[in-house]
């Protein structure tokens, strides 16, 4: 279970440039929910995701995990709980570590690192390649490749089995399918559900496509200048069209939607 | 050349890599531009002379010169890391302090070794190879080196450092905590680099404050060469390389002294190194931008994409 408790965020306090990019934020999240999020640029969407990761500290409320407060664990720590697939796909991997390399370093997350071989065993490897045999995208072969060698969308499948490779509770996707083509980006959706079904995941997507939004999970949040501005459980959001839910969100900013790529998609 | 010159340049060049080796850790492996190398060159020196003469084991003072080394290079890091210094300006402030701590060390400009026991003296006695028995004990050094580097990137804790330098936030969200890998790698570099501040203290017989001027761009070079040689896809290519480029850069120093063409003279090496790295990195580059062409554009473009969907 994740509970955000009245987290606020700004940047850049006290200048010119100050922007709130959270306000005042609750949001409960149940066991193997899967929660989309939707809204225009600058929403604090993405602020949202890294306040769960950890990587920006709120400077008011707490993050709770299982009820446990997490707000002051850093990121590394939350990595044991967290796993987090980013936008953009070389930021996910390392480009010159191999397929099982960077593998491994996510199969010792939370792990004391040591000076044993990184690869491990024959049979460690075997799991590593069975692991990447279950995205049935033809990777188990190119095991030894570098990450760099492989396309924008295998290497985000291999992110979110790296997010995923250990038990964890939340995934974090942030519009991970944002930067493919669309049949790259239709087949790590569809992976992403997958997994986050099978494991029983909590997730939270951030995603730039009403479509996806409304199809995918069971709750789709909108946000607006920081807030949360539209919540919609699955029965309710099982009745809605793409239309309906850009009429609605224009109704809930007071303006129409302006953001062409948020309505079209 | 002469054959004297030559053995000279082999022995340099090997002297040489450790240099390179410090240069790849922190400039390559970490993305950590490292400009202590320049103080911590002389550091080992200093320390390993200071122990010579005080009469410690001559094996002994050098691996004092390496603990040395990893303090100065954890100091840098610290800087970096816990104070937020960025990485080039903490490299600068410890090498500028360690040129007054080398002198503190030595208790003057330089310390003299020809009345102690090396551990080249040390060595000849073990096996005695005449003109090369130097070179056999710093080729040892070096290989040991290489393959201790090589060993090191392939284990847990290697593999960690070699995420947290090239892309520190995937690091993070795997749970590394990328400062301290930071911390880490660079006292292993600075490590290589004092070791070969105290061999070469003990190969010329003297230690001198002055000795580390110009490391730095002596490793880039090595370390620039041997990529521009050997490529740098894998690690052990790359330390191969290091070794390599810094055999190359020695004997192509030597051969423009001694051939005398252009009437290049020793107070011209710097130059001449300045000007070999620059041609290196251009033509790296150049290298580089063809093999990107050639691939067909950036790795995710839609043709190739197709092929997961």
């Amino acid at each position: 279970m994740l509970k955000l408790d009245d987290i606020s965020v700004t940047f850049n306090a006290g200048t010119p440039t100050e922007v709130r990019a959270l306000t005042g934020i609750d949001l409960h999240i149940h066991d193997g929910e899967f929660v989309t999020v939707i809204g225009s640029n600058g929403a604090g969407k993405s602020t949202l995701l890294s306040v769960v990761v950890g990587t920006v500290k709120p400077e008011r409320g707490s993050v709770y995990l299982d009820g446990e407060a997490v707000t002051a664990w850093p990121p590394a720590k939350r990595a044991m709980h967290v796993g987090r697939v980013f936008q953009e796909p070389r930021l996910g991997t390392c480009s010159s570590l191999s397929i099982e390399e960077n593998l491994a370093l996510a199969a010792a997350r939370g792990k004391n690192r040591t000076l044993k071989g990184a690869l491990g065993s024959r049979s460690n490897r075997q799991w590593l390649a069975d692991q990447v045999a279950k995205l049935e995208i033809g990777l188990e072969d190119r095991m030894t490749q570098p990450v760099g060698t492989l396309s924008g969308g295998q290497r985000q499948a291999i992110s979110l089995l790296m997010a995923t490779l250990l038990p964890m509770k939340i995934l974090v996707l942030d519009e991970h399918t944002a930067a493919l083509d669309p049949g790259a980006a239709a087949k790590v959706l569809a992976l992403s559900t997958e997994i986050a079904e099978t494991r029983k995941l909590t997730t939270l997507m951030v995603t730039h496509s009403m479509r996806d939004a409304l199809a995918v999970g069971h709750r789709t949040i909108m946000m607006d200048s920081g807030r949360i501005v539209l919540d919609f459980t699955e029965e309710e959001r099982a009745k809605l069209t793409v239309q309906d839910l850009s009429n609605l969100f224009g109704k809930a900013i007071g303006k129409q939607i302006d953001d062409d790529k948020l309505m079209l998609a | 050349m002469s054959l004297f010159a030559f053995a000279g340049a082999i022995e340099s060049g090997l002297l040489f890599s450790l240099v390179a080796l410090g240069v790849f850790l922190s400039f390559r492996v970490l993305d950590f531009p490292d400009l202590t190398v320049d103080g911590s060159f002389p550091l080992g020196a200093a320390v390993a002379a200071a122990a010579l003469a005080s009469g410690i084991d001559p094996f002994l003072a050098t691996g004092l010169a390496i603990l040395a080394g990893w303090a100065a290079g954890l100091v840098t890091a610290t800087l970096n890391v816990r104070f937020g210094i960025m990485n080039l300006l903490s490299g600068i402030l410890t090498m500028v302090a360690l040129f007054s701590i080398n002198l503190r060390i030595m208790g003057g400009p330089n310390v003299p070794l020809y009345n102690v026991d090396t551990v080249f003296d040390v060595a000849e006695s073990w096996i005695d190879l005449g003109l090369w028995t130097n070179t056999l004990l710093i080729a040892v050094f070096a290989i040991g080196a290489k393959l201790l580097t090589d060993w090191f990137l392939k284990t847990e804790i290697g593999l960690a450092l070699r995420a947290s330098g090239e892309n520190p936030a995937m690091a993070e969200a795997q749970g590394i905590a990328v400062g301290r890998m930071r911390l880490v790698g660079m006292a292993m570099s600075n490590g290589f680099v004092a070791l070969a501040g105290a061999l070469f203290a003990q190969l010329q017989g003297v230690a001198d404050v002055s000795m580390g001027i110009g490391t730095i761009v002596t490793g880039l070079a090595a370390l620039i060469i041997g990529e521009a040689v050997l490529g740098r896809r894998m690690v052990f290519v790359a330390t191969l390389g290091c070794i390599v480029g810094a055999l190359i850069y020695r004997l192509f120093i030597a051969l423009s002294l001694s051939a005398g063409w252009i009437g290049i003279q020793p107070q011209d090496l710097n130059l001449v190194t300045a000007i070999v790295v620059a041609i290196a990195v251009i033509l790296s580059k150049g290298r580089a931008q063809r093999s990107r062409r050639k691939a067909g554009g950036a790795p995710n473009t839609a043709p190739a994409a197709k092929k997961a969907g």
